[in-house]
């Protein structure tokens, strides 16, 4: 009877789920289009999928040894079982393949059960908590109607009741697992997550490569509509992207806004888009809501507001102003997808077309329109706190070999320190450098955070014009901002250049032998990544080799590297201030608090200002730079001799 | 009976404005606290109307300053997608271009900023505008209460946080200054999207500013309050105090030649001329 029964039923479910997916397909296609090589993302996918993928989930080796047993086990039967009992080709080769796959996948399934047994607070429950039975029911019957298969039941052991049970668990395995793919199960990460690793909208990312600028807004039609005001608004791939999410929660976890109570999660976010993409309600969401919203309260669908002028639609403003930017949800997400475009894309709209950036956020934006500086400070005094230094002009020298970009911290007090203390390590070093001077302007990071496109791409295209002007080998510069704005979002507007955050500027001086420092004498020290040189350039080393040259050794905080917490300050954060339970500073300050370090080194001005903001904080906040101006000491006599001798065969070379 | 309530017919008059820093153009802050104060209205007054009128010439850098305040009516439901550009050369006088205009398809209120932020910058606009078209004028204004069978309760604002209440009958010029409430942000997708209706109007120059000579203003002098106090309590206290006019002195029925002499006299007692 199962014969004639399997074949029915393994081409039924494989049917439905066609029709599923084309279904689905249809939801994602409402999307903008997007320029994607579909060949090449698709053929490019099982490498993306083994390697890059996995080299996220592997951050959790239970969790991905679990998911290797169980996915690979499940592909394999599926592919076996549609050979084995689909096609007939009841072959005991063919079958033991089977049955080894189907026991993998049981084992596989049995970890699943393990972690659902009490899982932590960032797991979906609801449909999830079912799915290690799915995946049992899916294993075990697939084995035992296969043991007949390689001869060890006879082919008419038991009952056409045990038969029949049997059926009912495969049909139920078979539900989950092929049917509920497509239509919309929790499976359904495995359909819409393998195509969207194939058409992602960042390809650069895999193969250990990093995309991290934000993507320019066409502002040539001026009749469209400027950023995303419904789900459909968002291009097809980035739907696409939402609905891969496994609602791992692994985002939610490491989100800043979310551990301050604030109202954002970036997986509920995820999931948000997915219930707007398909029409609904939010109430089925299973997992944690954002922080002081009741889960069910918000709808939306495909071509309704996301975010509504008055009252609910799918999500309130301020969740979309909560983020700081940090990207550690996209460097956590085992499916990457990227939140930070999603989230600046739907607030280009608020701002473009609402007007609608909370708190300072407006005064902000005006300021850059008419001074160039977000703080509205006059434009001629940008150059103010070095009167005394005697910095070259760009206007004058024309060229350089570094230029040397101040950011906005010129107009701030505290970073004026740091600052000087970088023209000292400059000097020191005998660097050929000079400065825009009253020429600089913002580099626009903060108006295109906030969403102001039209801002940042004025801003942009004025300083590329100023930069045409001169000559010089290389930018360097001590805020992370400007470094990845200039590095790696002015290429796209036609300014390609070499920038370097000082402190890789600083360990290659040190490396060359160009700078020397007196032993370190103070306490113990702890380093802040800030994420706009970390998560976003990749830059975790250079900082650490410059403290090493210091002769610090660094206590280092638990989450430090790439995972490093923000310090709450990127993104426009501080600017649209959206209120939470605690502050992101506070926290970030109390893990340097747990590393027992006197002080934290940084290499941000904007870090510098959050952590210095924090209230009886335990550690002292100093920039690498004046760390390095401080240990400063003139070259050793034989040292100097060797330099002088490298120097003059350097030159008799070239 | 419930009082009869309806729209009223808005015009805001909006000019270039001038970045007190850099001088960049762009939206005046009266102006566009009037327009906040048209907008505010007409979510108060369901079916009023809001325009907004500039007199003067068009150039690039003056067509994104007045687009600026169309990006304020982002979606306010208002409809406000066009301003109104009578236009004329460089320094011709608006006011009678605007009169006209004005007196052509009356408006119930006009509402303007106070003062321009370049150009003459006398603050006359609203004065000589409402003398022209004889309507009564109130300026400082603060808030518009209500609109009631023609004559609108309005607030105005007095020195240190005072209001008055006055009530006026429409049509009617009101002129707004810093006590008014402050303009929302501007958009640019809409401001970008909507229209400038230029009508070219006959342009009488200005005689009179033609024969002014310009130069950056100097800062005003300010008297300095020299406080001697012993303790944090009494610098505090004389912080918030309010300026005390101390030894003034208030003439009545004086002719002019009296007054003149006592504020000569003052100003030379002050040390302001000598
Ligand atoms: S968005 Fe990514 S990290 Fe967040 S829950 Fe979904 S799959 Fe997990
Ligand atoms: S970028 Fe940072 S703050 Fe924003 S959602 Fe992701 S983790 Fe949260």
């Amino acid at each position: 009877m199962l014969e004639t029964l399997l074949p029915i039923l393994i081409f039924a479910a494989l049917a439905l789920a066609v029709v599923g997916a084309w279904r689905r397909i249809r939801l994602w296609r409402q999307g903008r289009p997007a320029e994607v090589d579909l060949l090449r993302g698709l053929a490019a996918m099982p490498r993306r999928y083994l390697v890059d993928l996995h080299h996220v989930v592997g951050r959790d080796k239970v969790m991905s040894n679990t998911h290797v047993a169980t996915a690979g086990g499940f592909v394999a039967a599926a592919v076996l079982m549609i050979l084995v009992h689909g096609l007939g080709l009841a072959n005991p080769v063919l079958g033991g393949l089977l049955l080894a796959a189907s026991a993998t996948m049981f084992v596989g399934s049995l970890f699943v059960a393990k972690r659902r047994r009490n899982p932590p607070a960032r797991l979906s429950r609801g449909p999830w908590m079912r799915l290690p039975k799915s995946l049992m029911a899916f294993s075990l019957s697939v084995f035992l109607i296969t043991l007949p298969t390689v001869g060890v039941l006879p082919q008419d052991a038991g009952s056409w009741v045990l038969a029949l049970i049997l059926s009912a668990v495969l049909v139920w395995g078979l539900g989950e697992m092929v049917f509920g793919m497509t239509w919309g199960g929790p499976m359904k990460h495995a359909f819409a997550g393998a195509l969207h690793l194939a058409f992602h909208r960042r390809p650069e990312r895999f193969g250990g490569g990093r995309s991290t600028g934000l993507m320019a807004l066409n502002l040539d039609d001026s009749g469209a509509k400027l950023g995303v005001e419904t789900p459909s608004d968002f291009t097809w791939n980035q739907l696409l992207g939402f609905d891969a999410c496994v609602q791992c929660g692994r985002c939610e976890a490491v989100c800043p806004a979310f551990a301050a109570g604030q109202p954002l999660n970036p997986k509920k976010l995820i999931q948000d888009m997915v219930v707007g993409l398909a029409g609904g309600s939010d109430a089925a969401y299973a997992g944690s809501p954002y922080p002081g919203k009741p889960v069910g309260e918000h709808h939306g669908s495909p071509h309704g507001p996301i975010v509504a002028r008055e009252g609910k639609a799918l999500v309130d403003a301020e969740t979309l102003w909560s983020c700081t930017t940090c990207r550690a949800c996209v460097e956590e997400c085992p499916m990457m997808i990227e939140h930070v475009d999603a989230i600046v894309d739907m607030r280009r709209f608020l701002t473009l077309e609402h007007g609608n950036t909370p708190n300072k956020g407006a005064e902000v934006l005006d300021n850059l329109i008419a001074t160039d500086n977000p703080g509205g400070f006059d434009p001629g005094s940008r150059l103010h706190w070095a009167a005394d230094l005697n910095l070259p002009l760009m206007a004058d020298v024309k060229q350089a070999d570094v230029l040397l970009w101040l950011g906005d911290g010129a107009f701030d007090m505290r970073n004026q320190r740091t600052l000087r203390a970088l023209v000292k390590v400059l000097r020191a070093a005998e660097v050929e450098f000079a400065v825009l001077g009253v020429e600089e302007r913002d580099s626009g990071d903060v108006a295109r955070r906030l969403g102001d496109e039209a801002t940042f791409q004025s801003l942009a295209r004025r300083n590329i014009a100023t930069l045409a002007k001169y000559r010089f080998q290389r930018i360097v510069t001590c805020d992370p901002h400007s470094f990845h704005v200039l590095g790696n979002e002015y290429g796209e507007l036609g300014g390609v250049y070499e920038v370097r955050h000082h402190s890789t500027y600083i360990a290659e001086l040190f490396e060359a032998g160009r700078l020397h420092f007196a032993p370190w004498k103070g306490g113990s020290v702890t380093y802040h990544d800030p994420c706009y040189l970390g998560r976003y350039n990749g830059e975790y080393e250079a900082p650490r080799n410059v403290l090493k040259a210091l002769g610090i050794q660094v206590a280092e905080m638990e989450r430090s590297g790439f995972r490093s917490r923000c310090c709450g300050g990127g993104g426009g954060a501080p600017i649209t201030d959206i209120p939470g339970e605690r502050r992101i500073p506070d926290m970030r300050m109390n893990d340097v608090k747990q590393t027992g370090a006197e002080l934290v080194a940084v290499g941000c001005p904007q870090c510098t200002a959050m952590l210095e903001g924090v209230v009886d904080a335990t550690a002292e906040v100093r920039d690498i730079a004046e760390l390095v101006a401080d240990a400063l000491v003139a070259r050793p006599a034989a040292a100097a001799v060797d330099a002088a001798a490298n120097k003059t065969t350097a030159e008799e070379v070239t | 009976m419930r009082p009869e309530q309806q729209g009223v017919d808005v015009a805001v008059l909006v000019s270039v404005g001038r970045h007190p820093i850099t001088g960049r153009a762009r939206r005046a802050d009266q102006d566009a606290r009037g327009l906040e104060l048209a907008l505010g209205l007409e979510r108060q007054l369901p079916g009023s109307r809001v325009r907004l009128l500039h007199a003067g010439p068009r150039g690039e850098e003056s067509e994104s300053a007045l687009r600026g305040y169309l990006g304020m009516a982002a979606g306010a439901g208002t409809g406000l997608d066009t301003l109104t550009l009578l236009e004329q050369a460089e320094g011709s006088d608006a006011i009678p271009a605007l009169a006209q205009h004005l007196a052509a398809a009356p408006p119930q209120l006009v509402i303007t900023g106070t003062r321009a932020e370049r150009g003459e910058g006398s603050g006359l606009l609203p004065y000589a505008l409402a003398e022209r078209l004889g309507w009564p004028l109130v300026n400082g204004l603060a808030a518009v209460e209500k609109v009631e069978n023609g004559v609108a309760t309005v607030l105005q604002a007095l020195p240190r946080g005072q209001r008055r209440r006055l009530e006026v009958r429409l049509p009617a010029i009101v002129s707004v200054d810093g006590a008014a409430p402050a303009a929302r942000q501007s958009a640019f997708g809409p401001a970008r999207r909507a229209e400038l209706e230029a009508t070219p109007v006959a342009a009488e120059p200005d005689q009179e500013l033609a024969q002014w000579q310009m130069a950056p203003a100097r800062k005003r002098p300010k008297r300095l309050k020299i406080v001697k106090a012993a303790s944090a309590r009494d610098r505090f206290k004389a912080a918030a105090a309010k300026a005390e006019g101390g030894s003034g002195q208030v003439l009545e029925g004086v002719s002019a030649e009296q007054g003149a002499e006592a504020i000569l006299k003052l100003l030379e007692a002050e040390g302001v001329l000598r």
